[in-house]
Protein backbone atom coordinates (compact mmCIF):
# COMPACT_ATOMS: atom_id res chain seq x y z
CA UNK A 1 0.00 0.00 0.00
CA UNK A 2 1.05 3.47 -0.58
CA UNK A 3 0.93 5.95 2.49
CA UNK A 4 2.89 9.30 3.70
CA UNK A 5 3.32 7.96 6.34
CA UNK A 6 4.31 4.24 6.80
CA UNK A 7 4.34 2.69 10.68
CA UNK A 8 7.67 0.99 11.16
CA UNK A 9 10.06 0.40 14.38
CA UNK A 10 11.50 3.71 13.10
CA UNK A 11 8.53 5.74 12.77
CA UNK A 12 8.13 4.57 16.25
CA UNK A 13 11.25 5.81 17.32
CA UNK A 14 11.59 8.87 15.66
CA UNK A 15 8.56 9.83 16.97
CA UNK A 16 9.58 9.16 20.42
CA UNK A 17 12.33 11.51 19.80
CA UNK A 18 10.24 14.60 18.66
CA UNK A 19 7.76 14.13 21.60
CA UNK A 20 5.36 12.77 19.07
CA UNK A 21 4.42 15.69 17.31
CA UNK A 22 5.11 14.16 14.28
CA UNK A 23 1.98 11.92 13.90
CA UNK A 24 -0.41 13.17 10.70
CA UNK A 25 -4.06 12.31 10.81
CA UNK A 26 -4.51 8.39 9.47
CA UNK A 27 -7.00 9.38 7.18
CA UNK A 28 -8.39 13.21 5.26
CA UNK A 29 -11.27 14.27 6.00
CA UNK A 30 -12.27 15.26 2.91
CA UNK A 31 -15.18 17.33 1.31
CA UNK A 32 -17.83 15.19 -0.98
CA UNK A 33 -17.08 15.50 -4.82
CA UNK A 34 -19.73 16.08 -6.94
CA UNK A 35 -19.77 12.77 -8.37
CA UNK A 36 -18.40 9.22 -7.78
CA UNK A 37 -17.81 5.99 -9.44
CA UNK A 38 -19.45 3.59 -6.73
CA UNK A 39 -20.45 5.21 -3.38
CA UNK A 40 -20.73 2.61 -0.75
CA UNK A 41 -23.11 3.65 2.17
CA UNK A 42 -22.03 2.70 5.73
CA UNK A 43 -18.74 3.58 7.41
CA UNK A 44 -18.29 -0.11 9.63
CA UNK A 45 -15.77 -2.88 8.97
CA UNK A 46 -17.96 -3.75 6.28
CA UNK A 47 -17.82 -0.86 4.32
CA UNK A 48 -14.48 0.47 4.17
CA UNK A 49 -12.97 -3.23 3.45
CA UNK A 50 -15.43 -2.90 0.66
CA UNK A 51 -13.78 0.23 -0.52
CA UNK A 52 -10.06 -0.58 0.15
CA UNK A 53 -10.88 -4.03 -1.90
CA UNK A 54 -12.17 -2.03 -4.83
CA UNK A 55 -9.00 -0.07 -4.97
CA UNK A 56 -6.66 -2.48 -4.35
CA UNK A 57 -8.27 -5.27 -6.40
CA UNK A 58 -10.25 -3.70 -8.78
CA UNK A 59 -8.65 -0.76 -9.53
CA UNK A 60 -11.84 1.48 -8.33
CA UNK A 61 -10.42 4.67 -6.87
CA UNK A 62 -13.22 7.27 -7.12
CA UNK A 63 -15.05 6.08 -4.16
CA UNK A 64 -16.78 7.69 -1.16
CA UNK A 65 -17.84 5.88 1.74
CA UNK A 66 -20.63 7.65 3.51
CA UNK A 67 -21.32 7.41 6.89
CA UNK A 68 -24.11 8.69 9.03
CA UNK A 69 -22.08 9.43 12.24
CA UNK A 70 -17.95 8.36 12.88
CA UNK A 71 -16.57 5.41 11.39
CA UNK A 72 -16.69 1.99 13.12
CA UNK A 73 -18.95 3.92 15.89
CA UNK A 74 -21.76 0.99 14.94
CA UNK A 75 -21.79 -2.58 15.56
CA UNK A 76 -17.92 -2.80 14.11
CA UNK A 77 -16.99 -0.99 17.73
CA UNK A 78 -19.81 -2.85 19.95
CA UNK A 79 -18.81 -6.65 19.01
CA UNK A 80 -17.03 -9.25 20.89
CA UNK A 81 -13.98 -9.26 18.93
CA UNK A 82 -14.29 -12.98 18.20
CA UNK A 83 -12.71 -14.61 14.63
CA UNK A 84 -13.36 -18.06 13.69
CA UNK A 85 -14.54 -20.23 10.63
CA UNK A 86 -16.37 -23.33 12.31
CA UNK A 87 -19.75 -23.12 10.59
CA UNK A 88 -22.17 -25.99 9.31
CA UNK A 89 -22.49 -25.44 5.27
CA UNK A 90 -19.31 -26.04 3.00
CA UNK A 91 -20.06 -22.57 1.78
CA UNK A 92 -19.83 -20.73 4.80
CA UNK A 93 -17.14 -22.78 5.85
CA UNK A 94 -14.88 -21.75 3.06
CA UNK A 95 -15.78 -17.98 3.01
CA UNK A 96 -15.36 -17.34 7.05
CA UNK A 97 -12.29 -19.96 6.38
CA UNK A 98 -10.87 -17.13 3.54
CA UNK A 99 -11.79 -14.26 6.01
CA UNK A 100 -9.37 -15.97 8.64
CA UNK A 101 -6.73 -16.15 6.08
CA UNK A 102 -7.28 -12.78 5.08
CA UNK A 103 -6.95 -11.51 9.32
CA UNK A 104 -3.82 -13.86 9.17
CA UNK A 105 -2.57 -11.62 7.15
CA UNK A 106 -4.03 -8.48 7.59
CA UNK A 107 -1.60 -6.29 10.03
CA UNK A 108 0.89 -6.37 7.39
CA UNK A 109 -1.07 -6.01 4.65
CA UNK A 110 -2.31 -2.60 5.82
CA UNK A 111 0.85 -1.69 8.17
CA UNK A 112 -1.76 -1.74 11.02
CA UNK A 113 -1.17 -3.82 13.93
CA UNK A 114 -4.65 -5.20 14.26
CA UNK A 115 -3.73 -7.13 17.58
CA UNK A 116 -4.89 -10.54 15.95
CA UNK A 117 -4.34 -13.38 19.13
CA UNK A 118 -4.94 -16.44 17.52
CA UNK A 119 -5.45 -18.01 20.99
CA UNK A 120 -7.93 -20.81 19.58
CA UNK A 121 -11.44 -21.68 20.67
CA UNK A 122 -12.59 -24.15 23.03
CA UNK A 123 -16.32 -25.31 22.89
CA UNK A 124 -17.38 -27.04 26.29
CA UNK A 125 -19.79 -29.25 25.11
CA UNK A 126 -22.51 -30.35 27.80
CA UNK A 127 -25.57 -32.20 25.68
CA UNK A 128 -25.13 -34.85 23.08
CA UNK A 129 -27.12 -32.18 21.37
CA UNK A 130 -24.06 -29.82 20.65
CA UNK A 131 -21.61 -32.46 20.72
CA UNK A 132 -23.53 -34.20 17.20
CA UNK A 133 -23.53 -30.50 15.87
CA UNK A 134 -20.01 -29.82 16.77
CA UNK A 135 -19.22 -32.96 15.00
CA UNK A 136 -20.76 -32.26 11.83
CA UNK A 137 -18.90 -28.99 11.65
CA UNK A 138 -15.57 -31.25 12.33
CA UNK A 139 -16.51 -33.46 9.65
CA UNK A 140 -17.29 -30.69 7.46
CA UNK A 141 -14.42 -28.82 7.78
CA UNK A 142 -12.04 -31.35 7.98
CA UNK A 143 -13.39 -33.16 4.74
CA UNK A 144 -12.49 -28.98 3.15
CA UNK A 145 -9.16 -29.18 4.87
CA UNK A 146 -9.62 -27.05 7.56
CA UNK A 147 -8.55 -27.55 10.87
CA UNK A 148 -11.49 -28.53 13.64
CA UNK A 149 -11.08 -31.14 16.14
CA UNK A 150 -12.82 -32.38 18.68
CA UNK A 151 -11.53 -32.88 22.50
CA UNK A 152 -12.26 -35.18 25.32
CA UNK A 153 -13.08 -33.83 28.40
CA UNK A 154 -9.53 -34.42 29.82
CA UNK A 155 -8.26 -32.16 27.26
CA UNK A 156 -11.25 -29.40 27.41
CA UNK A 157 -9.96 -29.28 31.10
CA UNK A 158 -6.33 -28.98 30.23
CA UNK A 159 -6.62 -26.41 28.20
CA UNK A 160 -9.29 -24.73 30.65
CA UNK A 161 -7.70 -25.17 33.91
CA UNK A 162 -10.36 -23.01 35.64
CA UNK A 163 -13.26 -24.47 34.56
CA UNK A 164 -15.58 -26.02 37.12
CA UNK A 165 -14.74 -29.36 38.97
CA UNK A 166 -16.75 -32.62 38.07
CA UNK A 167 -18.43 -32.94 41.15
CA UNK A 168 -20.41 -29.28 41.05
CA UNK A 169 -21.68 -29.64 37.73
CA UNK A 170 -25.48 -30.04 36.66
CA UNK A 171 -24.76 -31.41 33.24
CA UNK A 172 -21.47 -32.99 33.22
CA UNK A 173 -18.90 -32.31 30.13
CA UNK A 174 -18.86 -34.52 27.44
CA UNK A 175 -16.20 -33.24 25.47
CA UNK A 176 -15.88 -30.12 23.51
CA UNK A 177 -14.16 -28.89 20.39
CA UNK A 178 -11.37 -26.47 19.12
CA UNK A 179 -10.01 -24.29 16.25
CA UNK A 180 -6.64 -23.75 16.73
CA UNK A 181 -6.51 -20.92 14.22
CA UNK A 182 -9.44 -19.08 16.33
CA UNK A 183 -8.74 -16.15 18.43
CA UNK A 184 -9.94 -12.78 18.57
CA UNK A 185 -8.93 -9.63 16.91
CA UNK A 186 -9.01 -5.44 17.71
CA UNK A 187 -12.18 -4.29 16.22
CA UNK A 188 -11.22 -0.56 15.99
CA UNK A 189 -7.93 -1.35 14.60
CA UNK A 190 -9.79 -3.25 11.81
CA UNK A 191 -11.88 -0.15 11.05
CA UNK A 192 -9.33 2.06 11.35
CA UNK A 193 -6.42 0.37 9.59
CA UNK A 194 -9.11 -0.49 6.34
CA UNK A 195 -9.81 2.91 6.11
CA UNK A 196 -6.28 4.17 6.38
CA UNK A 197 -5.63 2.02 3.79
CA UNK A 198 -8.61 2.98 1.20
CA UNK A 199 -7.81 6.79 2.19
CA UNK A 200 -3.86 6.08 0.64
CA UNK A 201 -5.23 4.53 -2.40
CA UNK A 202 -7.80 8.02 -2.61
CA UNK A 203 -11.08 6.90 -1.24
CA UNK A 204 -12.97 9.53 0.17
CA UNK A 205 -14.17 8.96 3.77
CA UNK A 206 -17.62 11.28 4.37
CA UNK A 207 -18.42 10.95 8.08
CA UNK A 208 -21.72 13.21 9.63
CA UNK A 209 -23.25 12.69 6.35
CA UNK A 210 -26.54 10.60 6.57
CA UNK A 211 -28.50 9.64 3.50
CA UNK A 212 -31.84 11.09 3.49
CA UNK A 213 -32.85 9.79 -0.33
CA UNK A 214 -31.50 8.18 -3.16
CA UNK A 215 -32.57 9.35 -6.69
CA UNK A 216 -33.39 7.76 -9.96
CA UNK A 217 -33.04 7.68 -13.50
CA UNK A 218 -36.06 7.04 -16.00
CA UNK A 219 -35.55 3.41 -15.69
CA UNK A 220 -35.34 3.26 -12.18
CA UNK A 221 -31.54 2.99 -11.77
CA UNK A 222 -29.76 4.46 -8.91
CA UNK A 223 -28.50 7.96 -10.36
CA UNK A 224 -27.79 10.23 -7.26
CA UNK A 225 -27.83 10.11 -3.18
CA UNK A 226 -29.18 12.91 -1.00
CA UNK A 227 -26.89 13.17 2.07
CA UNK A 228 -26.66 15.91 4.78
CA UNK A 229 -23.69 17.31 3.38
CA UNK A 230 -25.22 17.47 0.08
CA UNK A 231 -25.83 15.25 -3.57
CA UNK A 232 -23.54 13.03 -4.87
CA UNK A 233 -24.07 11.51 -8.13
CA UNK A 234 -23.01 8.06 -8.66
CA UNK A 235 -24.45 4.86 -10.77
CA UNK A 236 -23.37 2.35 -8.23
CA UNK A 237 -24.38 2.53 -4.71
CA UNK A 238 -23.32 0.00 -2.20
CA UNK A 239 -24.79 -0.65 1.31
CA UNK A 240 -23.48 -2.04 4.16
CA UNK A 241 -25.13 -0.34 6.92
CA UNK A 242 -25.90 -2.95 9.26
CA UNK A 243 -29.00 -2.26 11.69
CA UNK A 244 -30.17 -0.15 8.99
CA UNK A 245 -30.44 -1.62 5.64
CA UNK A 246 -33.67 -2.28 5.84
CA UNK A 247 -34.17 1.61 6.34
CA UNK A 248 -32.16 2.70 3.63
CA UNK A 249 -33.29 -0.10 1.12
CA UNK A 250 -36.83 0.97 1.65
CA UNK A 251 -35.76 4.43 0.00
CA UNK A 252 -35.72 2.61 -2.93
CA UNK A 253 -38.62 0.90 -2.06
CA UNK A 254 -36.80 -2.72 -1.85
CA UNK A 255 -37.91 -4.91 1.30
CA UNK A 256 -35.47 -7.34 2.28
CA UNK A 257 -35.64 -10.24 4.18
CA UNK A 258 -34.25 -8.76 7.23
CA UNK A 259 -35.00 -8.79 11.33
CA UNK A 260 -32.97 -7.67 13.78
CA UNK A 261 -32.54 -9.35 17.27
CA UNK A 262 -31.25 -7.82 20.40
CA UNK A 263 -27.53 -9.29 21.61
CA UNK A 264 -25.68 -8.41 24.94
CA UNK A 265 -22.17 -8.56 25.63
CA UNK A 266 -20.60 -7.31 29.38
CA UNK A 267 -16.65 -6.61 30.53
CA UNK A 268 -15.94 -7.48 33.87
CA UNK A 269 -13.39 -5.62 36.40
CA UNK A 270 -9.48 -6.36 35.10
CA UNK A 271 -8.26 -9.22 36.71
CA UNK A 272 -4.71 -10.75 36.18
CA UNK A 273 -4.97 -14.02 33.41
CA UNK A 274 -6.93 -17.05 34.06
CA UNK A 275 -7.64 -17.56 30.61
CA UNK A 276 -5.26 -17.51 27.72
CA UNK A 277 -8.15 -19.37 25.27
CA UNK A 278 -11.79 -18.06 23.64
CA UNK A 279 -14.37 -20.37 25.92
CA UNK A 280 -17.54 -20.96 24.47
CA UNK A 281 -20.69 -22.95 25.61
CA UNK A 282 -23.60 -23.60 23.58
CA UNK A 283 -25.64 -25.16 26.37
CA UNK A 284 -25.32 -22.58 28.50
CA UNK A 285 -25.49 -19.53 26.38
CA UNK A 286 -22.34 -17.98 27.01
CA UNK A 287 -18.84 -17.53 25.93
CA UNK A 288 -16.19 -15.31 27.13
CA UNK A 289 -12.38 -14.57 26.52
CA UNK A 290 -9.89 -12.44 28.76
CA UNK A 291 -8.62 -9.41 26.50
CA UNK A 292 -5.49 -7.70 27.04
CA UNK A 293 -6.37 -5.33 29.46
CA UNK A 294 -7.41 -8.08 32.07
CA UNK A 295 -10.99 -7.67 31.32
CA UNK A 296 -13.18 -10.89 30.77
CA UNK A 297 -15.55 -9.97 28.20
CA UNK A 298 -18.72 -11.75 28.38
CA UNK A 299 -21.45 -12.37 25.92
CA UNK A 300 -24.68 -14.11 25.91
CA UNK A 301 -27.17 -15.62 23.40
CA UNK A 302 -29.13 -13.80 21.21
CA UNK A 303 -32.69 -13.06 22.45
CA UNK A 304 -34.39 -13.98 18.96
CA UNK A 305 -37.81 -13.66 19.62
CA UNK A 306 -38.36 -9.96 19.49
CA UNK A 307 -37.66 -7.47 16.39
CA UNK A 308 -35.30 -5.14 18.50
CA UNK A 309 -33.07 -1.95 17.72
CA UNK A 310 -32.02 -1.34 21.14
CA UNK A 311 -28.67 0.26 21.82
CA UNK A 312 -28.93 -1.76 25.78
CA UNK A 313 -29.52 -5.06 27.40
CA UNK A 314 -32.32 -7.23 28.64
CA UNK A 315 -31.90 -8.18 32.56
CA UNK A 316 -33.23 -11.50 31.98
CA UNK A 317 -30.63 -12.44 29.13
CA UNK A 318 -27.94 -10.77 32.00
CA UNK A 319 -29.32 -13.14 34.80
CA UNK A 320 -29.04 -16.15 32.21
CA UNK A 321 -26.10 -15.47 30.81
CA UNK A 322 -24.65 -14.79 34.07
CA UNK A 323 -25.86 -17.96 35.81
CA UNK A 324 -24.63 -19.80 32.73
CA UNK A 325 -20.80 -18.38 33.28
CA UNK A 326 -20.94 -19.43 36.94
CA UNK A 327 -21.90 -22.75 36.56
CA UNK A 328 -19.06 -22.98 34.40
CA UNK A 329 -16.18 -21.33 36.40
CA UNK A 330 -17.88 -20.85 40.00
CA UNK A 331 -15.02 -18.90 40.95
CA UNK A 332 -15.91 -15.95 39.01
CA UNK A 333 -18.84 -15.30 41.60
CA UNK A 334 -17.54 -12.72 43.41
CA UNK A 335 -16.39 -10.52 39.82
CA UNK A 336 -17.53 -7.32 38.79
CA UNK A 337 -19.14 -6.36 35.96
CA UNK A 338 -17.90 -3.07 34.95
CA UNK A 339 -20.02 -2.58 32.00
CA UNK A 340 -22.59 -3.56 29.79
CA UNK A 341 -23.83 -2.94 26.30
CA UNK A 342 -26.25 -4.04 23.67
CA UNK A 343 -26.63 -3.96 19.93
CA UNK A 344 -28.79 -5.12 17.34
CA UNK A 345 -27.78 -8.65 14.98
CA UNK A 346 -29.35 -8.04 12.03
CA UNK A 347 -30.45 -11.96 10.59
CA UNK A 348 -31.65 -13.00 6.82
CA UNK A 349 -34.62 -15.50 7.15
CA UNK A 350 -31.85 -18.63 6.77
CA UNK A 351 -28.89 -16.93 9.29
CA UNK A 352 -26.58 -16.29 6.11
CA UNK A 353 -25.64 -12.94 4.61
CA UNK A 354 -26.70 -11.28 2.20
CA UNK A 355 -24.50 -10.21 -0.59
CA UNK A 356 -26.34 -9.42 -3.54
CA UNK A 357 -27.26 -7.23 -6.44
CA UNK A 358 -30.82 -6.37 -6.59
CA UNK A 359 -33.67 -5.60 -8.54
CA UNK A 360 -33.01 -1.83 -8.78
CA UNK A 361 -30.09 -1.29 -10.84
CA UNK A 362 -26.75 0.09 -9.54
CA UNK A 363 -28.44 -0.55 -5.93
CA UNK A 364 -26.03 -3.38 -3.92
CA UNK A 365 -26.58 -4.83 -0.76
CA UNK A 366 -23.82 -6.16 2.31
CA UNK A 367 -26.63 -7.50 4.93
CA UNK A 368 -27.75 -10.09 7.31
CA UNK A 369 -23.93 -9.93 8.86
CA UNK A 370 -25.11 -11.18 12.51
CA UNK A 371 -21.48 -12.29 13.78
CA UNK A 372 -20.03 -9.79 11.11
CA UNK A 373 -17.00 -9.01 12.53
CA UNK A 374 -15.00 -12.12 11.74
CA UNK A 375 -16.43 -11.67 7.96
CA UNK A 376 -14.79 -8.37 7.23
CA UNK A 377 -12.26 -9.18 5.43
CA UNK A 378 -13.92 -11.79 3.50
CA UNK A 379 -17.07 -9.77 3.06
CA UNK A 380 -15.13 -6.69 1.91
CA UNK A 381 -13.19 -8.45 -1.04
CA UNK A 382 -16.61 -10.28 -2.29
CA UNK A 383 -18.53 -6.69 -2.18
CA UNK A 384 -15.98 -5.04 -4.07
CA UNK A 385 -15.80 -8.07 -6.28
CA UNK A 386 -19.50 -7.89 -7.19
CA UNK A 387 -19.49 -4.03 -7.30
CA UNK A 388 -17.10 -3.80 -9.23
CA UNK A 389 -17.52 -6.65 -11.78
CA UNK A 390 -21.15 -7.18 -11.65
CA UNK A 391 -21.09 -11.09 -11.33
CA UNK A 392 -20.67 -12.58 -7.95
CA UNK A 393 -17.69 -13.50 -6.46
CA UNK A 394 -17.04 -17.60 -6.34
CA UNK A 395 -16.80 -17.63 -2.57
CA UNK A 396 -20.50 -15.52 -2.00
CA UNK A 397 -22.02 -17.17 -4.71
CA UNK A 398 -24.59 -18.36 -3.19
CA UNK A 399 -25.37 -15.49 -0.94
CA UNK A 400 -27.48 -13.99 -3.85
CA UNK A 401 -30.94 -12.85 -2.76
CA UNK A 402 -32.54 -14.70 -5.41
CA UNK A 403 -32.34 -18.04 -2.84
CA UNK A 404 -34.95 -16.53 -1.30
CA UNK A 405 -37.29 -16.80 -4.36
CA UNK A 406 -35.74 -20.44 -6.02
CA UNK A 407 -36.00 -21.37 -2.08
CA UNK A 408 -31.86 -22.27 -1.83
CA UNK A 409 -31.39 -21.61 1.58
CA UNK A 410 -28.44 -21.89 3.40
CA UNK A 411 -29.56 -22.94 6.56
CA UNK A 412 -26.66 -21.52 8.92
CA UNK A 413 -26.49 -21.40 13.07
CA UNK A 414 -24.81 -20.01 15.39
CA UNK A 415 -22.34 -21.78 17.76
CA UNK A 416 -23.43 -20.06 20.95
CA UNK A 417 -26.94 -21.66 20.75
CA UNK A 418 -27.25 -24.82 19.16
CA UNK A 419 -29.06 -25.28 16.51
CA UNK A 420 -29.37 -28.58 14.31
CA UNK B 1 -36.99 -6.96 33.81
CA UNK B 2 -40.03 -5.86 31.52
CA UNK B 3 -43.48 -5.95 33.52
CA UNK B 4 -46.17 -6.94 30.67
CA UNK B 5 -49.93 -6.54 30.99
CA UNK B 6 -51.28 -9.93 30.07
CA UNK B 7 -54.89 -9.24 29.40
CA UNK B 8 -56.42 -12.46 31.85
CA UNK B 9 -53.45 -12.64 33.99
CA UNK B 10 -52.61 -8.98 34.60
CA UNK B 11 -49.06 -7.45 35.09
CA UNK B 12 -46.57 -10.72 34.85
CA UNK B 13 -43.00 -10.63 33.95
CA UNK B 14 -41.29 -10.70 30.94
CA UNK B 15 -40.00 -14.20 31.09
CA UNK B 16 -43.03 -15.77 31.12
CA UNK B 17 -44.44 -14.95 27.63
CA UNK B 18 -43.40 -15.68 24.32
CA UNK B 19 -43.11 -12.96 21.14
CA UNK B 20 -44.44 -14.54 18.04
CA UNK B 21 -43.32 -11.34 15.53
CA UNK B 22 -45.17 -8.49 14.08
CA UNK B 23 -48.89 -8.86 13.56
CA UNK B 24 -49.63 -9.78 9.53
CA UNK B 25 -52.75 -10.13 7.93
CA UNK B 26 -53.98 -13.58 7.64
CA UNK B 27 -52.03 -16.26 5.84
CA UNK B 28 -55.67 -17.02 3.59
CA UNK B 29 -54.94 -13.38 1.95
CA UNK B 30 -51.38 -14.60 0.73
CA UNK B 31 -51.76 -18.26 -0.25
CA UNK B 32 -53.86 -18.58 -3.34
CA UNK B 33 -52.80 -15.20 -5.12
CA UNK B 34 -48.86 -15.56 -6.65
CA UNK B 35 -45.61 -16.98 -5.53
CA UNK B 36 -44.15 -13.58 -4.95
CA UNK B 37 -46.99 -12.93 -2.37
CA UNK B 38 -46.32 -16.05 -0.35
CA UNK B 39 -42.84 -15.28 -0.50
CA UNK B 40 -43.53 -12.06 1.17
CA UNK B 41 -45.58 -13.83 3.59
CA UNK B 42 -42.49 -15.95 4.68
CA UNK B 43 -39.51 -13.35 4.91
CA UNK B 44 -41.09 -10.25 4.88
CA UNK B 45 -41.68 -8.90 8.42
CA UNK B 46 -41.52 -5.31 9.87
CA UNK B 47 -37.83 -4.59 10.78
CA UNK B 48 -37.93 -1.22 11.09
CA UNK B 49 -37.22 1.19 14.50
CA UNK B 50 -40.88 2.38 16.50
CA UNK B 51 -43.74 0.73 17.77
CA UNK B 52 -44.46 -2.24 16.00
CA UNK B 53 -48.07 -4.50 17.21
CA UNK B 54 -47.15 -7.53 17.95
CA UNK B 55 -48.19 -11.62 18.85
CA UNK B 56 -47.32 -12.58 22.51
CA UNK B 57 -48.34 -15.47 23.91
CA UNK B 58 -48.09 -15.30 27.50
CA UNK B 59 -46.67 -19.44 27.31
CA UNK B 60 -45.43 -19.59 31.20
CA UNK B 61 -49.02 -18.98 32.09
CA UNK B 62 -52.49 -18.42 31.19
CA UNK B 63 -51.25 -19.63 27.57
CA UNK B 64 -53.64 -17.39 26.06
CA UNK B 65 -52.27 -15.16 22.68
CA UNK B 66 -52.85 -11.23 22.41
CA UNK B 67 -51.88 -8.63 20.57
CA UNK B 68 -49.74 -5.52 22.14
CA UNK B 69 -47.74 -2.83 20.89
CA UNK B 70 -43.84 -2.72 21.59
CA UNK B 71 -41.49 0.21 20.33
CA UNK B 72 -38.33 -1.64 19.32
CA UNK B 73 -35.97 0.91 19.82
CA UNK B 74 -36.69 1.09 23.58
CA UNK B 75 -38.80 -1.67 24.33
CA UNK B 76 -41.14 0.05 25.47
CA UNK B 77 -44.77 -1.90 25.94
CA UNK B 78 -47.82 0.20 25.38
CA UNK B 79 -51.59 -1.35 26.17
CA UNK B 80 -52.47 -4.70 25.46
CA UNK B 81 -55.35 -5.67 23.24
CA UNK B 82 -57.55 -8.57 23.54
CA UNK B 83 -59.62 -9.15 20.33
CA UNK B 84 -57.16 -11.80 18.61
Amino acid sequence: MRSDQRYSIFTLIGGAVRAHRNWKPAWRNPQPKKQYDVVIVGGGGHGLATAYYLAKNHGIHNVAVVERNWIGGGNSGRNTAVVRSNYLRDISIQFFDKSLQLYEGLSRELNYNIMLSQRSEVDVLLTTVSMRNMRRRALNMNRLGIEFQMLTPDQVRQRIPILAPMENCRLPILGGSVQERAGIARHDAIVWGYARGADSYGVDIIQNAEVTAIRRGEDGAVTAIETSRGRIKTNKLAIATGNENAAVASLVDLRLPLRCYNLQAFVSEPIKPVLDVVVNCPDLGVYLSHSDKGELVIGGATDAQQISFRKGGKFPMLEDTVSGLLELFPSFRRLKLMRQWGGALEFAQDGSPIVSATEVKGFYVSAGWWGGFKAIPAGGMTFAHLIARDEPHPLAAGYGMERFSTLNYLLEGGTTVPTD
Amino acid sequence: MLLIHCPWCGLRAETEFRCAGPVKPPRSEFIDKSDEAWLEYLYQADNRRGILEEYWCHEKGCGEWFKLRRDTATHEIMDGDTDS
